[in-house]
């Protein structure tokens, strides 16, 4: 901590304490008496004047300006209302201030772990005590390890459109994608992105993780409109558990895959020490991420796409020399 | 470190805070606050030299401090906290639903309670902004259902429990401490009597849990991890595993803890996760196929490549 921002930081504690105080406008020139620090000279005084009013609109503290006469209206004053200025008196039984304890920690690990605790430490200067009751049962804890976390919780908070680069699985390059966002929505501990697609013109999900570049605002606060009744939850859903599109039939190993067997619609013995099962999928590739991991436990049979993408995958892997550049990799 | 902009809200939080609570103590207060002692003590001094126009004694801020009993006085004027930001009220709000969302959750009744007065107290903007975040959790109904009847009277649990990465279940006496929703799912952390550890249970993958009559009785040294500092925490004796990662396989960077990233340019990445048990490594290479490879330790990438010439073999035999 400096001097110079130990010296505005007094100063805008005085500011605020002066706009606070009184009731009438006061005039930038009245401020200037009143509030100790701020230089001689008047153009010193105005940058300063003006910087520090946009701080304090920038903290939420609602600087109203105005006139104390209608009759000689031509000179601003500046006032904070005490009423919009406060938290407005929250009184909490203690099993509710302790989920609502529960419900800001949760968001220590996030990005916008900041704006949870400076919520909480509020509460707690208006009085309420958050962390003496501990409730018994789930403690929960939310991610945001994606850096378009925050500029897209900005632009859906402020209803503004955004463009992204966006890979797609299995394509080396993104593409830019232009969306008016209506929610970002964590299903299963991923965090989604919901809205109007500009250029396909129609609703898109987009996974933050997915997001392979800067978010960018496109339009003024305000102009993004989300259609009445949207269901975002049902919207995220029906895209993060897509519909199958086909049935796999593989011979397992007994004993062996039981992630697999969780999931397969039929499990059938094949007797010399194998299983069959009928496994649902949406994707072939994503069917043959499944099947690889369980190495010569799960084999294949249909349909001959599955079986050439986890060959063609397994041979990636056996051919590879041991260090060095072994080249391709991509598929 | 802290400008202005960090300073004058903490200062605004600090002094109604201080007026609640006469005779708090220096330690304490800079622990909420999240600040050194040293740091409160100039806050404080600071909060001093402030006051109403024209500074008069009577007019200032008065702070004292007795040992390290801190008293504040005469601050009216800013006697209570800043109204919550749209992002404050939000994180509480979305929160809150999640909670509310999770099956077989605590008090449902307070969090209703909660949220009618948080929406109150939140503003328009922040109310209307909330219900466009959601935090959508998942949970095995019966299986939570169990673990909270376990916890609640305090009985020890036999778990049937999955391993993907052995791709084996595995049976275990547990001694339950406490349920954690993280990322989306939710863990039992327990002692395990099997392993004489603190180890977390992922509910999805319990096959079954059956609640003992045996009162649970976990070692004083079963103490729950931090959570703050991450779900998952690697040990100094864990193995560190390198893997090279072609732009298809760089979820993996995401999706795991890694020790390292390292960008190799056009989208490929190595990156260094310690690990206590390799066997899930393995079946995350054969996974990635030709988008990624392990390059240390080299008998593991050995491993790695005989897995995949035996899953081929199968294939020839057909």
């Amino acid at each position: 901590m400096t001097d110079v921002s130990a010296r505005k930081t007094e100063r805008l504690l005085n500011l605020v304490i002066c706009l606070l105080a009184t009731r009438r406008f006061l005039s930038a020139e009245q401020v200037r008496t009143a509030v100790p620090g701020y230089a001689e000279s008047e153009e010193a005084f105005k940058r300063a004047f003006e910087r520090d009013k946009e701080e304090l609109r920038e903290l939420g503290i609602p600087l109203e300006t105005g006139s104390n006469d209608v009759l000689f209206d031509d000179e601003v004053g500046y006032r904070i209302a005490r009423d919009s200025y406060a938290l407005p008196d929250i009184s909490l039984a203690a099993d509710e201030a302790a989920v609502l304890g529960l419900a800001a920690r949760a968001w220590q690990q996030a990005s916008i772990a900041g704006a949870a605790s400076s919520a909480l430490l509020k509460l707690e200067a208006a009085g309420v005590r958050t962390g003496e009751v501990t409730p018994a049962g789930i403690e929960p804890r939310v991610e945001t390890r994606e850096p378009a976390f925050l500029p897209l919780w900005e632009a859906v908070r402020e209803a503004r459109p955004v463009t992204f680069p966006y890979r797609t699985p299995g394509s080396p390059t993104s593409t830019e994608r232009r969306l008016e966002p209506w929610g970002v929505v964590c299903w299963h501990g991923r965090w989604y992105v919901a809205g109007h697609d500009v250029d396909r013109r129609d609703t898109r999900v987009f996974r933050l993780d997915r997001v392979a570049g800067p978010v960018r605002a496109t339009g003024p606060a305000g102009s993004v409109s989300v259609p009445d009744g949207v269901d975002l939850r049902g919207t995220v859903a029906s895209f993060a558990a897509r519909q199958p599109t086909g049935t796999a039939r593989l011979r397992v190993r007994a004993g062996t895959a039981y992630g697999l067997r969780r999931y397969a619609a039929a499990v059938r013995p094949a007797g010399k020490g194998w299983d069959e099962a009928d496994l649902d999928f949406a994707d072939v590739e994503a069917l043959a991420d499944e099947i690889l991991g369980y190495g010569a436990d799960v084999v294949v049979i249909d349909p001959p796409e599955a079986r050439a993408a986890v060959i063609r995958r397994l041979r990636a892997i056996a051919g590879k020399v041991a260090a060095g550049a072994s080249g391709t990799g991509d598929e | 470190m802290s400008g202005a902009l960090d300073r004058l809200p903490r200062l605004l939080a600090l002094v109604p805070y201080l007026l609640a609570r006469p005779g708090a103590r220096l330690r304490d207060v800079a622990a909420t606050f999240g600040v050194t002692e040293r740091q409160l003590r100039q806050d404080l001094d600071l909060v001093f030299l402030c006051g109403l126009p024209g500074h008069m004694p009577d007019d200032l801020i008065d702070v004292s401090i007795d040992g390290d009993v801190i008293t504040l006085t005469n601050a009216e004027t800013i006697a209570r906290p800043l109204r919550l930001q749209v992002d404050e009220a939000l994180v509480l709000l979305v929160g809150l639903r999640m909670l509310a969302s999770a099956p077989g959750v605590q008090d449902r009744d307070a969090l209703d309670r909660a949220l009618a007065k948080l929406e109150g107290a939140a503003g328009d903007a922040a109310a209307a902004a909330s219900t466009h975040v959601a935090v959508e959790v998942e949970a095995e109904e019966s299986v939570l259902a169990s673990a909270r009847d376990a916890l609640e009277r305090g009985r020890m649990m036999h778990l049937d429990y999955y391993v993907p990465g052995r791709d084996e279940t595995t049976e275990r006496d547990v001694d339950p401490m406490r349920l954690v929703l993280a990322g989306g799912r939710t863990y039992l952390e327990g002692w395990c009597r099997h392993a004489e550890g603190v180890r977390l249970f992922r509910l999805d993958r319990v096959v079954s849990l059956d609640v003992l009559e045996q009162p649970a009785a976990p070692p004083p040294e079963a103490v729950p991890r931090d959570l703050d500092a991450g779900l998952f925490q690697s040990a100094p004796g864990d193995t560190l595993v390198t893997l090279e990662l072609e732009p298809a396989g760089a979820w993996v960077a995401e999706y795991h803890p890694c020790e390292s990233v390292e960008d190799l340019g056009d989208g490929r990445l190595r990156v260094g996760l310690r690990t206590p048990q390799t066997s899930w490594v393995r079946r995350l290479a054969l996974r990635l196929g030709g988008s990624g490879r392990v390059l240390a330790p080299a008998d593991l990438a050995a491993q790695v490549r005989a897995d995949a010439r035996a899953a081929l073999a199968a294939y020839d035999d057909q």
